[in-house]
């Protein structure tokens, strides 16, 4: 008794004064500050950055605005829209489509933006769906999905997509290791059974288009995130890799005994020439690649098979570990390319690698030992340094444009900031609350922009009007122009971001296209003109072939349909005007709306059940008559012989 | 006058004094080589949701809008109030006028070989006469499509006509219309008064020098 009274004779001022400490020390000053007028953005004025975060568990990509935090739009990616008919229009149905059938959600976390030597250039923005193995590639002109790549032999894909840069590659790898080709195998024979694999899937400059290069067999560890090298570390990518005890189950507690885990460096130039060489076996795989055709606006998704392998053991040089303490999650790679560190989110420190250091391990080979055929390099022959005092729980880290690197610390729930020079910890501001990745424009290129971080927050709790039990989670931006990191804004963000980009507002508005061009459309059903509408029977198969335009519907009265029928609306916006989309909706519609936007058309399946007239409307407000914007279609009983007929303005 | 003006008139005294009235009537019909080049009158069509600017120009021989969909765009609108489509193939003036301003060019060409005061006083008084009856022409054609309405149009105002101004602004309902001659508009109008102050100051000097 005597003892716990001892104790708490010293807890007790502490329990006292840290209140004060907790209320009186508000982040960043923002009473004092000018916080509101660094992130006023005059209305009718447009912002300097564009940021693309991830949607998280939604599946898709957020864009707002940097420094007002305004949303711009959502860019449907993994998972169906009904808002728009993403996924569930005729046109957009076989972007989903993978090996396992219909997928239409995914987990979607790592938003990246193609670069040009190692700089954001603002054409396209990829994505990786973690779940069913999955790369997006969206178009930063139309800022719609136009791609999405299956990637084989994975279970998942969170080290993606991570990009070399010049943008020649994104790459892809097994975060849940799986038996490689996929095997009915017990799950406690993990060590002798399964593996991961590195996936590098080449991007066409011209086109974008994406194809998987090559796979890498490695040990079947947990492989998290990655990063390609940039400048002199160009041709090699990281990445870091726990579960190096090979733990299958409560990974909690048996995944993190090891002292250290690996950050691996792959030498990527070295594949591309193994290739080259025909050092690589083709294994047996089938996976979908799913591609928007530019002209007809229909996406296609075809089957494709077999893929090249690479496997350590055949080719020294290839893999290389670094070991890195302790269960290592984000890997990042300071702009000048020498630099490699580790966010190890059970440790203490945050380790920084020296690629100069690497390269001379290799030469002298210091090599612990080795795994399956990967040199294990000494720690202490790579490490440049180690951050002390760098927060609890450190995630990712990012770069400005004067030496310094910010690190997110999920558990201590900060942004550290140190110095690339000393690995010293300058200054750290507490964020709200439980970060997880951070971004600074540019933050990962060669040229990054010292102006903002922005912070991602998966807990929010007091620090908006509540909810219920589901909150959302957040941005905040963060002023890192001066020596003191000072928090600007607050702004919800849609799903989990777990990862966001943002890039200088002028790279991509000087791209933007207003509207899809009518006399380029060249899809099967589309109308360029009223008088083309038409509806044609093919036994119980009806296509509508209808046109839209300020205010009605060509043909807005039909006739003929029958229960039973299955009936294709190909509906066409015939506006060549920024900004008029026209919708379309049938009553008792059972997959979605359409939204369309000029110049396009797209197909939605329309089974009517009972007879009976049935209106349809646009469901966009486009114009003064609107209201006006609708028609009708009779259904007939099965069997029955109404004529078909239609016709507009009788 | 301002001072250009002055400027441009006391040149052409020295012209006149030094008898060489020719080179102003050919730097004056070479002006009107200008209308095939560029547009001779332009309408744009301001309102806030078109912050991009929403008008066309009108050329000799053709229309263009001041964004490739402007026509099309100014027909969507214009459908409400029933206005008559505009349409290049419906305005026959657009066939007519290379022909006249390339008739009105060989005439002057020639006045200017001949160089014979009558003649250029003739082919002055025929410029005017075709000028004016380009703006009358002009203005009935704003007439009708301002007023031949759609009976059927959706939006009928009472008493309302959409007949945009000959020359300057105003407010059609939502639109503020803005009707302005552009350069192929403004040359021949400087032929004409390079042709009128010529025979003017010639008039006076040669009264002078009797």
């Amino acid at each position: 008794m005597k003892f716990f009274f001892n104790k708490l004779k010293f807890l007790l001022p502490v329990l006292f004064i840290a209140p004060l400490f907790f209320t009186g020390c508000p982040s960043g000053d923002l009473t004092k500050g000018d916080a509101a007028s660094k992130v006023y953005v005059e209305p009718g004025k447009y912002d300097e950055f564009y940021l693309f975060s991830s949607g998280g568990f939604s599946g898709q990509v957020t864009v707002s605005g940097l420094p007002s935090g305004r949303l711009f739009k959502i860019i449907s990616v993994f998972s169906q829209h009904p808002e728009t008919g993403y996924g569930y229009s005729e046109e957009t149905k076989p972007l989903l489509e993978t090996s396992y059938g219909f997928v239409p959600w995914d987990d979607a976390h790592h938003p990246k933006i193609s670069q040009t030597k190692g700089e954001a250039d603002g054409r396209w923005l990829f994505i990786n769906a973690n779940n069913t193995p999955r790369i997006a590639r969206i178009d930063l002109s139309t800022f719609e999905t136009e791609e999405i790549i299956e990637i084989p032999n994975s279970a998942g894909n969170h080290a993606s997509p991570f990009l070399t840069e010049n943008t020649e590659y994104v790459v892809a790898s097994t975060r849940f290791s799986v038996p490689i080709p996929q095997a009915d195998v017990s799950i406690d024979s993990y060590k002798e059974n399964f593996k991961g694999s590195i996936s590098f899937v080449s991007v066409n400059q011209e086109s974008g288009e994406m194809d998987l290069a090559f796979q890498i067999i490695v040990p079947g560890f947990n492989y998290d995130l990655a990063h390609a090298g940039k400048g002199p570390s160009h041709g090699w990518a990281f990445f870091t890799c726990y579960n190096s005890e090979q733990a299958n189950s409560l990974l909690e507690v048996n995944a993190s005994q090891n002292d250290k885990d690996f950050i691996a460096a792959v030498n990527w130039k070295l594949a591309e020439q193994a290739i080259k060489e025909g050092k690589f076996k083709t294994w047996d795989a089938s996976y979908r690649h799913n591609k928007m055709n530019h002209e007809t606006q229909i996406a296609e998704s075809k089957v494709k098979k077999g893929v090249k392998v690479l496997f350590p053991e055949d080719i020294p040089g290839l893999v290389y570990y670094m070991p890195t303490p302790k269960s290592p999650h984000g890997v990042d790679v300071d702009p000048s390319g020498e630099f490699i560190v580790g966010g190890g989110k059970l440790a203490t420190v945050i380790p920084v690698h020296s690629f100069s250091k690497m390269l001379k391990a290799i030469e002298n080979k210091k090599f612990d030992t080795v795994i399956e055929g990967i040199p294990v390099l000494t720690y202490s022959e790579t490490i440049a340094g180690e951050v002390p005092d760098a927060g609890l729980g450190p995630l990712h880290t990012e770069f400005d444009n004067k030496g310094f690197a910010y690190t997110s610390a999920f558990v201590s729930s900060e942004v550290v900031k140190w110095s690339l020079k000393d690995f010293k910890v300058v200054d750290r501001i507490p964020v709200y609350y439980s970060i997880g990745h951070l971004t600074i424009p540019g933050g990962d290129t060669r040229n990054p922009d010292g102006k903002y971080v922005i912070a991602l927050n998966k807990i929010t709790k007091d620090r908006y009007l509540p909810t219920g039990p589901e909150l959302c989670q957040s941005a905040q931006l963060i002023d890192i122009s001066g020596e003191k990191m000072k928090i600007l804004l607050d702004f919800p963000q849609i799903g989990e971001p777990h990862y966001a980009q943002a890039i200088s507002a002028d790279k991509i508005v000087k791209n933007v296209k207003k509207l899809y061009r009518l006399d380029e459309n060249k899809h099967p059903y589309a109308v360029k003109g009223e008088k083309e509408a038409k509806v044609i029977r093919d036994g119980n198969t009806v296509h509508v072939m209808m046109s839209m335009v300020r205010t009605h519907f060509a043909p807005d009265n039909i006739e003929g349909i029958r229960v039973g029928d299955k009936v294709y609306f190909h509906v066409t916006n015939l506006e060549q005007d920024w900004d008029i989309p026209h919708g379309f909706a049938i009553k008792g519609m059972n997959n979605s709306e359409l939204l369309v936007m000029p110049g396009l058309t797209r197909t939605i399946v329309w089974e009517p059940k009972f007879a009976g007239v049935y209106p349809f409307y646009c469901t966009d407000f486009c114009s003064a008559l609107h209201q006006e914007m609708q028609g009708y279609v009779r259904v007939s009983p099965t069997g029955s012989n109404t004529p078909l007929s239609f016709n507009s303005g009788k | 006058m301002s001072s250009e003006t002055l400027a441009g008139v006391s040149l052409l005294k020295v012209i006149v004094m030094n008898k060489n009235y020719r080179i102003s009537f050919a730097i004056g019909v070479s002006l009107m080589i200008l209308v095939y080049f560029f547009p001779i009158w332009t309408i744009e069509l301001q309102a806030p949701q078109y912050p991009e600017g929403l008008g066309f120009n009108i050329w000799a021989y053709k229309l263009t809008g001041f964004n490739e969909y402007d026509l099309e765009n100014i027909n969507k609108l214009n459908h409400y109030i029933g206005m008559k489509e505009i349409n290049e193939n419906s305005i026959p003036e657009l066939k007519i006028i290379p022909v006249v301003i390339g008739i009105m060019l060989l005439t002057g060409f020639l006045v200017v070989k001949l160089n014979k005061f009558r003649y250029y006083q003739i082919w002055t008084i025929l410029l005017f006469l075709v000028l004016v009856a380009g703006l009358v022409d002009f203005y009935i054609w704003e007439y009708d499509y301002g007023h031949d309405l759609n009976p059927m149009a959706a939006i009928k105002i009472p008493g309302m006509s959409y007949q945009p101004p000959l020359i300057g602004s105003e407010q059609i309902l939502n639109m503020n219309a803005i009707s302005l001659p552009a350069i192929g508009g403004i040359a021949p109008g400087i032929t004409l008064l390079i042709g009128i102050t010529t025979i003017f100051l010639q008039s006076k000097f040669n009264r002078r020098a009797k």
